[in-house]
């Protein structure tokens, strides 16, 4: 009894071992991705963790499957079209340990791959990809200082000529002969913009000119804080000239926050008063052609200037004076003529010379860079570009 | 003091401000978000200023019937209309502010303005395109080949030909003009066209004038706006530097140190 009890127990536990023996193995479309590899994301405030990887040898993989798992458990957090091999993890929690793994997903098979090591967030002190940012402002504010303390010792400082600044005279000169008023319009940027601060700089030469010359200057303004800026200016200006008593407190107004509609005022404004001259110093955007036009019409010599690529050939074509980008920050200086002014456009030369040394070198380096021999240049010349 | 102080809190921020641009840590982006909100409260502020000088300007040319006093009343009376309409029924997007004042009234406005844009181009290209000196005369063959190619029967024009039918008209309009500039510019192009087939014989590509087009929208023009951004970076950075380091303080007004 017991040798048949054996015999049926052993035929019982044997028949199905032999019958998986026998199945087939699953037949895997895809490989695992490899090299996969997560790391804190480099130059962020932390909260964020990136993970690539490369898709494996074999198969034609349909979507991957990113699956993150912390102190919460196993979580899938993205699902990936084929092509796209990183995913950003944004939902982390900073200096919490995390791991990865990565599915290759191929109809209904699903292979997924080792986990990465344990990997945490944390937020960075200094972004590294801003370094060459950081040096080159370094090296201009050297050059700034230390051409404003030439500038100081008394040397005299070569600055080439600008036609729309040496007009500035002529031009209030002009409204003086002709008894009508100038009217300055500081751009409709905030005065956040450089370019506003600039076009501010440039108002009080202006007022003072204009003070000195006795004729009347209107500043209609777009935004309230450039207004009362722009007042403030026009009225040391006038103090400074020795005219306190002809400063208007109208001359200087808000008109509107909306852009179109100030334009639609400074026209009315223009046709009205006939101005001898019109100055369009700041940030301008689609109203230029329509303010430069229409103080064309009206016959008054125009004087613009704005760092706005593309408004500049519409002040070109409209106005007598343009002054390009650069020139409208050298403007303060040019017409005040004060020593650590001019010091620092003659540093903004210079950098301007670095700035030509460095494209020709990268240039050259990058053509260098395609032949193998040289390939380590791609690197020196990845060093400039601006992240 | 009423400048010192101004003084030593622009020098302070301008510091904070720049090395918050190369510091990504959360306390960095936060005072950058904080310094957002500060600039938005104090504008607001600034707003009240502004709409004093927009009555105060407007009141005072309606008093002394100046020239377009009429459009002052309409300025005051819609500031006034906006202001009560905008105080009694708030501005929510489906409100009679948006309803009846800002959608039917201020939108076709701001569009009639800016569709008054294509006229004033037109007047401008006309005065851009008469070719009265050198460079004018090379800007109006340089847009008239930007023009051309862009549009669907530019693709059929071949480069070389274009520029045979320029300088057959800039030749005509030479001598009915008598301009020296226009004769010197069709000169260049006839020099041009001689020296083209030359390249012709080496096997050069046939050019079709969207490839001109495009070659000169960006290798020239993109050069030129590059050398201008240059510029202005330095410029804008030079100039925050003298303002951050009080060398230039126009923007502090007036005022006793």
């Amino acid at each position: 009894m017991i040798p048949f009890l054996i015999l049926l127990v052993a035929a019982g536990l044997t028949a199905p071992t032999a019958a998986v023996a026998t199945a087939p193995p699953p037949i895997q479309l895809v490989s695992p991705p490899a090299g996969i590899r997560a790391f804190d994301t480099p130059n962020d405030a932390g909260k964020s963790i990136t993970i690539q990887w490369t898709p494996g040898k074999e198969g034609k993989t349909e979507t991957w499957l990113v699956e993150r798992t912390g102190p919460e458990g196993p979580k899938v957090v993205s699902t990936n079209a084929a092509g796209d091999i990183g995913y950003l993890d944004e939902e982390v929690k900073d200096r919490v340990h995390y791991t990865y793994r990565i599915a290759a997903v191929a109809g209904a098979d699903t292979v997924w791959s080792n986990p990465t090591p344990a990997v945490s967030s944390s937020p960075q002190l200094f972004n590294t990809a801003r370094l060459n940012i950081l040096i080159a402002m370094v090296i201009f504010f050297v050059l700034v200082v230390y051409y404003i303390e030439t500038a100081k010792k008394g040397k005299n400082l070569f600055v080439r000529r600008i036609a729309g600044l040496d007009a500035v005279e002529e031009a209030v000169g002009r409204a003086t002969e002709m008894g009508k008023p100038i009217i300055y319009v500081p751009g409709l940027g905030s005065v956040a913009d450089i370019a506003t601060i600039a076009s501010l700089n440039i108002l009080g030469e202006v007022a003072k000119k204009v003070a000195q010359y006795d004729s009347a200057l209107l500043v209609p303004n777009r935004d309230p804080i450039v207004y009362t800026v722009a007042r403030e200016m026009v009225k040391e200006s006038y103090a400074k000239a020795g005219r306190p008593d002809a400063f208007k407190p109208d001359s200087v107004f808000f008109v509107t926050g909306e852009q179109f509609a100030f334009a639609a005022a400074v026209d009315g404004l223009m046709v009205r008063e006939k101005p001898a001259t019109n100055f369009f110093l700041g940030m301008f955007w689609a109203e230029s052609l329509i303010l430069a036009e229409t103080g064309a019409s009206t016959g008054a010599i125009q004087i613009a200037g704005t760092d706005q690529v593309f408004q500049l050939p519409f002040f070109i074509t409209a106005c007598d004076y343009t002054l390009i980008g650069e020139e409208l920050y050298a403007a303060s200086a040019y017409l005040s003529r004060e020593p650590l002014l001019l010091g620092s456009l003659k540093a903004q030369d210079y950098g301007k010379l670095l700035i030509l040394i460095v494209v020709v070198l990268g240039s050259i380096l990058l053509l260098l860079s395609k032949t193998p021999a040289f390939s380590v240049f791609s690197h020196i010349a990845g060093f400039f570009s601006i992240n | 003091m009423k400048r010192n102080i101004p003084l030593a809190i622009c020098l302070g921020m301008g510091i904070l401000m720049m090395v918050q641009f190369f510091v990504p840590h959360p306390i960095s982006v936060g005072f950058y978000d904080l310094t957002t909100k500060w600039v938005r409260i104090v504008s607001a502020f600034a707003v009240v200023l502004g709409v004093g000088s927009f009555v105060m300007y407007h009141s005072e040319k309606l008093r002394r019937r100046r020239a377009g006093w009429l459009y002052s009343i309409v300025a005051l009376v819609a500031a006034a209309v906006s202001t009560v309409v905008g105080l009694a029924w708030g501005v929510k997007q489906t409100g009679p502010l948006q309803s009846y004042i800002f959608t039917p009234l201020l939108v076709p406005l701001n569009s009639s303005m800016f569709a008054i844009l294509a006229f004033y181009m037109a007047s401008a290209a006309y005065r851009a395109f008469r070719a009265r000196t050198r460079e004018s005369a090379l800007l109006l063959v340089a847009a008239f080949v930007v023009m051309i190619g862009m549009v669907p029967i530019g693709a059929h024009v071949p480069f070389f030909w274009f520029l045979v039918v320029m300088a057959v008209a800039l030749l005509v309009a030479g001598f009915v003009t008598r301009s020296k500039a226009l004769l010197i510019g069709t000169g260049a192009l006839v020099v041009g066209l001689l020296v083209w087939p030359a390249f012709w014989k080496f096997k050069v590509p046939r050019l079709m004038l969207p490839d001109t087009a495009e070659w000169v929208l960006s290798v020239p023009n993109m050069a030129a706006k590059r050398a201008i951004t240059f510029g202005v970076a330095l410029g804008g950075i030079a100039t925050a530097l003298k303002v951050i380091l009080g060398i230039e303080r126009g923007w502090l007004g007036g005022g006793k140190q």
